[in-house]
């Protein structure tokens, strides 16, 4: 980035600069803290200049947006073309009730829907199955059968809206049942635009809604990946997640290494399953959090960016640049929100906001202030909305793309980052791949380090939370919040006894018996699970058909 | 007190959120006590059985998925019925304020919300053993 010569100046500049100024100015002045941290735990030096880039190369490292190695934006105009799609994480009680929330946030200006189911459909079991009590329409929308699919979706065109469905144990099951609504609405698959999170390796790590073992996972995820690249060809046919592990206590550098280890494990099992990876990879996504930190997650973004691209490229040697581009989803990170004065989590996920389209983000989601109390009500979503609305429209930061590149502190923590996720990656290859390394509990264990060492930087005020361990108030203003009634379950087990009583039973016990022999084949499984869904079997008897076959992981502890 | 403080540190219900228990899990240990995580997805009787088998003076269950009205009263009724009544049973998680006098009420000693300091939990543990 700049000569010898100009290195060497500016090198004697800080010399002069540090003996004249700052040794002067700290024994007056000391600083606040003998050393200066990021969120994650990494030295933040008093000052960056371009020693700390001395060696960066623009075209190399750099690059135009649109162009490898994406580290400036997957798209040539960013932001100034289209503004990211603001998609509110959704979905509680019963299909009807959450059909109603996705009209009003479609309303409010939301450009596309994301589905939250609750735990019961995320593991694969009917709202009438015995573990499934108190759960139901909890954490997410209950849906059993394509019967709740079709008013999930009621009066919603699936060929206008972009539809995220938060599914991954049993995303081929609800995928199908996606295809066969909007069949009955007579929308082709080719128009069906939309992602299934399908990241079986991040829920053995984090996140714990896994059903089957890891290579009939592998399995289902490579059949869904052929099966879109011919009939649902837009469809992003998985969001490989950072945002759980993040969640589970990572810092920026083992979110971005951890994920994308767990990328390289889907590109190696389909390309072992006989696909090319041009074919898939345009359609592989990621998911990211956008913690406080807000500099740190800038420069998460622009290096998970980079190194995917170097990754795609010269590991797997892809040729078309779509296959090299990473294309993320953002969240804001939940575990940064408060119980104790909750209308601060909303500067909170302001600044989050800043970080994820600072960083390039492809779509968003705010969440609420309330949601380290319960799920979150209408008007606490509409406020979360509200902030990406203001950042896009208010702040400015959407009108030039990258605008924090050549910052000497972003530019050197974004090379920092890399390095260090290749790093991890590196020792994960030698373990054997991500798939290997969850098994040994080895990414596992770095992340529970890494989230104990934040708990006790909390509790011992190194790191301050405001109105936690710093700044507390007497609180005494409840809010209202929203509860899932327990009718809801009552009524879903309802809707599932007549169900059954109405199907053709005979029909829906013949198109199990072939998906038992095809699971126990090598054929693609994803056009037995349509024909299954479409007779109206459950979600729970797809699974449970699956679960005989391919057998149940068990969760190895590791303390 | 001859032997550790043991404490059975569990997920009943179906989310896969354990960092707050591993937390809690390991700050127990590390002020001296004996400490088994049942892993997740445990029913309420997997949780009495692996207390009872483990003889813990404390049972400490997290939940973040709403469910906690449900499951944790059940773990209590459960204990009752195999006649256990000197094990502390402390709640946690992601939990409405309002749910928690039910929870007291249904026999969770405690209820810790996030933000809560772990030494807190170490400190409540250690002055309310009932054996």
């Amino acid at each position: 980035m700049f000569d010898d010569k100009k290195i060497d100046s500016i090198k004697s500049s800080v010399e002069s600069w540090d003996k004249e100024s700052i040794q002067k100015s700290l024994a007056r002045f000391p600083e606040r803290k003998e050393k200066f941290t990021t969120g994650s735990n990494v030295e933040v030096n008093r000052l960056y200049t371009p020693i700390d880039i001395a060696d960066m190369d623009y075209n190399e490292d750099l690059g135009f947006p649109g162009e490898y190695p994406f580290t400036r934006g997957v798209q040539s105009t960013m932001y100034r073309g289209r503004l990211w799609t603001m998609r509110q994480y959704a979905g509680f009680a019963s299909a009807e009730e959450s059909n109603q929330r996705y009209k009003y946030l479609l309303d409010q200006g939301q450009t596309g829907l994301s589905v939250a189911f609750d735990l019961p459909t995320q593991i694969g079991y009917d709202s009438d199955d015995g573990l499934s009590e108190g759960e139901v329409g909890k954490v997410g929308v209950a849906i059993d059968s394509l019967k709740d699919m079709e008013v999930l979706f009621a009066g919603i065109p699936l060929d206008k809206v972009s539809t995220s469905m938060t599914i991954n144990a049993p995303a081929s099951v609800l995928l199908a049942m996606y295809i066969a609504v909007a069949e009955k609405q007579g929308v082709s698959r080719e128009k069906l635009r939309g992602t299934i999170q399908n990241d079986i390796l991040k829920e053995y790590i984090a996140r714990g809604t896994y059903i089957f073992p890891p290579a009939e996972s592998m399995r289902l995820i490579t059949n869904i990946f052929e099966y879109c690249s011919k009939e649902v060809p837009q469809w992003n046919t998985i969001s490989i997640s950072g945002y759980h592990i993040r969640e589970a206590g990572s810092t920026a550098a083992q979110e971005v290494a951890f994920t994308l280890a767990d990328g390289i494990a889907y590109v190696e099992a389909a390309i072992k399953a006989g696909l090319d990876v041009d074919d898939f990879a345009p359609r592989l996504s990621f998911f990211f959090n956008a913690h406080n930190d807000l500099l740190e997650e800038v420069a998460k973004y622009r290096a998970a960016r980079r190194l995917w691209a170097k990754i795609m490229k010269e590991r797997f040697n892809a040729k078309s640049a779509k296959s090299m581009q990473l294309k993320f989803h953002t969240q804001t990170a939940g575990s940064t929100l408060t119980a104790q004065q909750p209308d601060n989590n909303i500067i909170r996920v302001t600044i989050q906001t800043l970080a994820a389209v600072l960083g390039g983000t492809q779509s968003l989601h705010t969440n609420s202030r309330d949601e380290a109390l319960a799920l979150p009500t209408e008007d606490s979503v509409r406020i979360a909305l509200k902030t990406q609305q203001i950042v896009a429209h208010e702040s400015g930061v959407t009108e030039t793309i990258d605008p924090l590149a050549g910052s000497y502190y972003i530019e050197s923590l974004t090379n920092s980052i890399e390095e260090e996720a290749m790093k991890y990656i590196e020792t994960i290859d030698e373990l054997g791949g991500s798939p290997k390394a969850i098994e040994k509990g080895y990414i596992q264990k770095e992340i529970q380090n890494a989230a104990y060492k934040y708990q006790m930087e909390v509790e011992s005020l190194d790191r301050i939370v405001v109105g936690v361990n710093k700044y507390q108030i007497e609180e005494t203003d409840k809010k209202e919040l929203l509860r899932v009634d327990k009718s809801v379950e009552i009524n879903q087990r309802e809707k599932l006894k007549v169900l059954r009583s109405e199907r053709n039973n005979e029909e829906v016990e013949r198109n199990l018996v072939i998906l038992k022999e095809k699971a126990q084949s090598d054929e693609n499984l994803m056009p037995y699970i349509l024909d299954a869904v479409k007779s109206y079997a459950t979600l729970g008897e797809v699974c449970n058909v699956l679960r005989e076959v391919f057998g149940e992981y068990q969760q190895s502890v590791i303390l | 007190m001859d032997r550790p403080i043991r404490v059975l540190v569990a997920k009943p219900g179906l989310d896969g959120h354990d960092r707050g228990a591993k937390v809690i899990a390991r700050s127990l240990r590390d002020a001296g006590m004996e400490v088994i995580y049942t892993g997740l997805r445990q029913t309420p009787e997997q949780i009495v059985a692996a207390a009872i088998q483990e003889d813990v003076d404390v049972v400490a269950m997290s939940i973040l998925s709403g469910a906690h009205n449900h499951l944790f009263p059940k773990v209590v009724n459960l204990l009752k019925e195999e006649g256990v009544d000197d094990m502390l049973i402390l709640g946690g998680g992601v939990i409405p304020e309002d749910d928690i006098p039910f929870l007291i009420e249904s026999g969770i000693e405690a209820v810790f919300t996030p933000g809560t300091s772990t030494k807190d939990v170490v400190d409540f543990v250690t002055n309310n053993l009932k054996r």
